[in-house]
């Protein structure tokens, strides 16, 4: 008798990828492949027109703001907690990481809902935000707290494990030689970081363009104000403007593109890695 | 010792209680403020119950068959080479990166009756668009991606050592999977699993295209708490919203409790 196999036989092994293939094919290459189909259907033309239309300029306008303002915050937020949390050694250290994930557990749709239980007219601060004629739900402001909020962790997720992987002795080494605290994070730290901290914007940003549940809730849908791609997406199908509605979608599928290929050659690259949650 | 502990410590404590603790802690504020017997007849009315079944159970069914299909595909990534395998891994990311919203209306067009595939499966009787059997592949779409990515590295770090000396005891090729592998890539398989139900229970914009929302039928739990927020219902919203992270950290408790146990007795 032979020894037993160590590897599948060329049968399983083939069956193994046909199954594995026409699954990611039917449940990811298919919708991908009919969000643009459906945005094509009546040719260029109208997808052109679709897109040129008033409120989808607005939307996209609005979705870039809300964007530019989140993504450096949640940056920022996202070197901070990292540079406190390799360098350091403190008590409830791991309580502080589990916080800062804690966005990623909660429905999108709880994510909004919290900031009308803040900040909406019956809110807990409503009364004195009317007194003084602030809004923060149904416009702009409370769409960048929901997004800040969801996309809370995605920065300093990528962050952390590069940190932790690279240790202190270039930092320490670089303060012995006199440079001060500033200093050693423009010049030694933040070149080492730099791609890792590229592939958590990258991830960020794409989720803060795309994000629908949170912002669908505290945003109002007042079109030309509040509202942003997504939400755009969704008003034109429920008025049975496909075409618009995936003209629209197909901008936000090449964004997704764009940032799965930059992911892949980062991490082709630079050997970076995401985590297996987002 | 590095300098900036103060600033960076004090700056992250401040931002996440102002953006995550604060806003989390009122809800169940707001909650605790509606008294048990309002927050039991708004939190579990006979709609909301019907909602949770929905939600909880689809989530339950997309994971499972996440496990299934994400341990092959995972399995495929890791052991096997074949042509466009690069581009096939960074698919395996899409759920991440597309907008729920976009994912919501592309599967809806799929799966209508005169959709790509929904045109094959009208004949069969098998509707999909609108029934639980649209939410479950919707939320298959979202889940898929975490059980991929919790299986790989472990699958990646596997010795082949503990398969070649099964094989020279004489194990056949299915022993060795059922016996060796699976049991050391279980726990990532149910990590995988369960942040692909916490995922589903929540989620939103993929689903309410394809469900068809109607109330107590095809109506998921985020929906519900929508509805209720639109009607200006905010104890309503506030208490499912709160039954909902409840049941949702309970599970996620219970998974891991599992895996504790699991690895007190394999020893690892």
């Amino acid at each position: 008798m032979s020894m037993a196999p160590t590897s599948e036989s060329p049968l399983a092994r083939a069956a193994l990828i046909t199954v594995a293939l026409v699954f990611l094919g039917f449940f990811l290459l298919l919708p991908l492949l009919a969000v643009f189909s459906e945005a094509l259907r009546q040719g260029a033309g109208p997808f052109l027109d679709a897109l040129h239309t008033p409120d989808a300029l607005a939307a996209i306008r609005l979705t870039l703001l809300i964007a530019a303002i989140s993504v450096p915050l949640n940056m920022v937020f996202g070197v901070a907690a990292s540079w406190a949390i390799t360098k350091f050694q403190f008590p409830g250290k791991a309580l502080l990481i589990t916080l800062i994930d804690l966005p990623f557990s909660v429905s999108p749709v709880v994510s909004g809902l919290i900031f009308v239980l803040l900040f909406g007219a019956n809110g807990l601060f409503g009364a004195w935000l009317a007194e003084h004629d602030l809004k923060i739900i149904f416009a702009v402001p409370g769409i960048v707290l929901a997004t800040v909020f969801i996309t809370f962790p995605f920065v300093a997720r990528e962050l952390i494990p590069l940190m932790l992987e690279q240790g202190k002795d270039d930092e320490e080494a670089a303060i012995s030689l006199g440079a001060n605290g500033w200093q050693t994070f423009w010049h030694v730290t933040l070149p080492n970081i730099r791609w890792g901290l590229l592939y958590g914007v990258l991830l960020c940003n794409a989720r803060a363009m795309g994000e629908f549940g949170a912002v669908s809730v505290v945003s109002g849908h007042i079109r030309g104000e509040t509202n942003t791609m997504p939400l755009h997406v969704e008003i034109l199908y429920n008025e049975y403007d496909f075409v618009g509605a995936f003209a629209v979608a197909s901008l936000l599928a090449l964004l997704a593109l764009v940032t799965l290929i930059a992911k892949t050659v980062l991490e082709w690259r630079f050997g970076l890695h995401a985590g297996a949650r987002h | 010792m590095l300098p900036g502990f103060g600033l960076s410590f004090g700056f992250t404590l401040a931002w996440l209680t102002l953006i995550v603790l604060i806003p989390l802690a009122t809800i169940f504020l707001k909650a605790a403020g509606l008294g048990w017997s309002e927050f039991l007849a708004v939190g579990f009315s006979r709609r909301a119950m019907a909602a949770y079944q929905l939600s909880f159970g689809t989530a339950a069914v997309a994971g499972l068959v996440n496990a299934v299909f994400g341990l092959i595909v995972a399995w495929v990534l890791v052991r096997y080479d074949f042509t466009g395998k690069q581009v096939v891994s960074a698919l395996v990311d899409l759920p991440f990166a597309l907008p729920t919203a976009v994912a919501g209306i592309a599967l809806t067009a799929l799966y209508t009756p005169t959709g790509w595939i929904g045109q094959f499966l009208e004949p069969l009787g098998i509707k999909v668009a609108f029934t639980w059997i649209g939410i479950t592949i919707a939320l298959v779409f979202i889940g898929l991606p975490f059980v991929v990515r919790s299986v790989e590295p472990v699958l990646a770090d596997l010795g082949r050592e503990v398969e070649e000396a099964a094989a020279t005891l004489g194990a056949t090729r299915w022993q060795t999977f059922t016996r060796v592998i699976f049991p050391a890539i279980g726990p990532a398989l149910l990590t995988g699993f369960a942040l692909a139900f916490a995922r589903g229970v929540g989620e939103y914009g993929s689903v309410i295209f394809i469900s068809g929302n109607m109330p107590g039928r095809t109506e998921i739990a985020p929906l519900l708490i929508v509805t209720q927020l639109e009607q200006y219902a905010y104890a309503g919203a506030t208490a499912i919203a709160v039954v909902m992270m409840l049941a949702s950290f309970a599970v996620l408790l219970l998974i891991n409790l599992v895996q504790a146990a699991s690895r007190r007795r394999t020893g690892a």
